[in-house]
């Protein structure tokens, strides 16, 4: 052991050939992939959170009751982490020495590694509003704020949400299914403003105001007052314009960050995220970030960016632990791509789907059978889509796009008729 | 050996008893809406062409699942969702570059193909052979394959 003899390290300082920070979705298909890859090396997985690793997608599921707290487990086989001789541990990371390899815990204890994997994830942003420390207002992230919620969200309870994004709009299916009297207020023009157009954005508003959601949009939250006198609605919700909503509970989902706090002091290149290169190395080339925590080269331009959704965090988690045990594999490139199911009308988007210069559009809407396709080309290339209403063989999209398919005379007529997307894709892609 | 379909559209007729073959085996119904395999009409060049999961090694949808709702069966290699873990969160559909594994409203599940334990309704319903069951090797879906790793979203570096 080379650990300088301070009293907090006097304890015996561990080495570990991995150690990959973060039990998400990202950091267990990293140990997963560094076991498959490298079967003698001794691999350590830190999570935050006092419990087994879980998929926040899940949580929404939980709330509703179709699945219980096992059910938001990422992996249901018991003693998954043993059988594969991956050390779980419950601690926070709170500073890295990237000189002498070595992670600081929070209980004391040091960890040597050889390489080590960031898959840290991301927070929930607290927006400076006042009167957010209250009780009754809550995140919707962790197990624990879905514990809250079930608490609180009771049937006809006043909830209101703030935040119509894309985390937003699943856990409003969540609270309306729970029978909540529900008010949405979102700052954007419209629902899912990072994830549809206009157009679709405010066919998703209309529908979920046909089931009886209340939605305010272009509308900000003030204040939080307490509601004096009040044991129910304790809250009293203060919008821009000038309403007061009294409300049971408000739920906070105004976007995530990147967790990068611990890395003051650890020398590495952090922007939005953790920047990494096509391999997923930081800065530090024996440091590996992945997941919501890393901003990486994005599929279509190249740009680094964080892409904060489940599929990137898998592939990064599988490339990531492929370079780390030393087999140099290079990550084409996440692209941003979402499904979301707003009280059963289902809208999705890929890559470029607001388009970008010099991109032909094909687009065919329905506005009163809410339906909407709008597919972006760059050349004869698919580059982007959205789509809202249908979901049959949808990931084609993807296809289409990551094979840089060439569409010939398919293009003109997906711009006649953008829902042939299927046949165009088995004409140009499988034939 | 393991066993994979093989589809020769040129061989299909269009006469969709695959489709109505995979909902009786799956859904206990007749109704192509909810058959695994479509058959896609391209009337104009007088062409159908049969398509489902290629059971591809790479599995975007078991990679991208939440929840660990896809496994392998054992036996025949297939990907199979498994309905109690899945909570129908539909990232699979959109990960999956192929298109073949899709959500189901009546049920709140995804539902792809399973190989239907090893004994393809598709292909014993098929009169006129433009779907069989055969050795993996020898099935032209290394091409669908090949053009999956086209897709991947690593490839390995050249030395």
């Amino acid at each position: 052991m080379q650990a300088p003899l301070t009293e907090e390290s006097s304890k015996v300082e561990t080495v570990y050939r991995y150690v990959v920070v973060g039990a998400g979705p990202a950091g267990v298909t990293a140990v997963e992939n560094l076991r498959r890859h490298d079967p003698e090396g001794t691999i350590l997985l830190i999570g935050g959170e006092q419990e087994p690793p879980y998929s926040r997608m899940a949580i929404p599921y939980m709330l509703v009751g179709k699945v219980g707290e096992e059910g938001t487990y990422l992996r249901q086989q018991e003693n998954h982490f043993p059988n594969l001789d991956v050390k779980y541990q419950h601690a926070m990371v709170l500073h890295i020495d990237a000189a002498t390899k070595r992670i600081k815990l929070n209980d004391g204890s040091s960890i040597q590694y050889e390489k080590l994997c960031l898959a840290t994830g991301a927070r929930p942003i607290k927006p400076p509003i006042p009167g957010l420390d209250q009780k009754g207002v809550r995140h919707c992230w962790t197990l624990d704020d879905a514990r809250k919620i079930i608490e609180l969200a009771h049937e006809g309870a006043d909830v209101v949400l703030m935040g119509a994004g894309f985390i937003g709009c699943i856990i409003l299916e969540a609270l309306a299914l729970r029978g909540v009297n529900l008010t949405v207020v979102e700052m954007g023009d419209r629902m899912v403003p990072r994830m549809l157009d206009p157009v679709a954005g405010t066919m998703l508003k209309r529908w979920c105001e046909e089931k009886g959601v209340t939605v305010h949009t272009s509308t900000r939250i003030t204040q939080l007052e307490s509601n004096p006198g009040e044991t129910e609605d304790t809250l009293l919700v203060d919008l821009d314009n000038g309403e007061k909503i009294p409300a049971h509970l408000v739920v906070v989902a105004a976007g995530v960050k990147s967790n990068l706090d611990y890395l003051e002091g650890s020398g590495l290149a952090t922007d939005q995220g953790i920047l990494v290169n096509e391999y997923l190395q930081t800065s530090d080339e024996h440091i590996f970030a992945i997941g919501d925590v890393a901003q990486g080269p994005d599929f279509e331009h190249g740009d680094r960016v964080v892409h904060a959704i489940q599929p990137t965090a898998t592939d990064h988690g599988r490339i990531a632990a492929l370079n780390m045990v030393g087999k140099r594999t290079r990550y084409q490139g996440s692209m941003q791509m979402n499904v979301l199911d707003t009280l059963g009308l289902i809208s999705v988007s890929f890559g470029e789907w607001d388009g970008r210069d010099k991109c032909d559009q094909a687009i065919m809407c329905n506005e009163t059978g809410f339906q909407y396709m709008r597919l972006e080309f760059a050349d004869d290339r698919l580059v982007g889509a959205q789509c809202v209403g249908r979901t049959a063989h949808i990931g084609v999209i993807r296809g289409l796009i990551e094979g840089r398919v060439p569409l010939g005379a398919w293009k003109e007529k997906l711009k006649m008729n953008p829902y042939l997307i299927m046949d165009a894709y088995l004409s140009c892609a499988q034939s | 050996m393991q066993k994979s379909l093989h589809i020769i559209p040129e061989k299909c007729t269009g006469c969709t008893q695959c489709e109505i073959a995979c909902s009786m085996q799956h859904d206990g119904i007749f109704s192509p809406s909810k058959s695994r395999i479509r058959v896609f009409k391209f009337h104009d060049e007088g062409r159908f062409v049969p398509y489902t999961c290629t059971q591809c090694s790479e599995a975007w949808c078991q990679r991208a699942c939440p929840t660990g709702a896809i496994g392998i069966n054992g036996e025949t290699g297939a990907k199979v969702v498994s309905d109690t873990v899945c909570v129908g969160c539909k990232v699979c559909t959109i990960a999956c570059p192929f298109g073949t594994i899709n959500y189901v409203a009546d049920s709140g599940k995804v539902a792809k193909c399973d190989l239907c334990d090893g004994d393809p309704a598709c292909v014993k319903a098929c009169p006129t052979g433009a779907i069989v069951f055969i050795d993996a090797q020898n099935t032209g879906f290394e091409r669908m394959r090949s053009w999956a790793a086209k897709t991947d979203s690593g490839t390995p570096a050249k030395a």
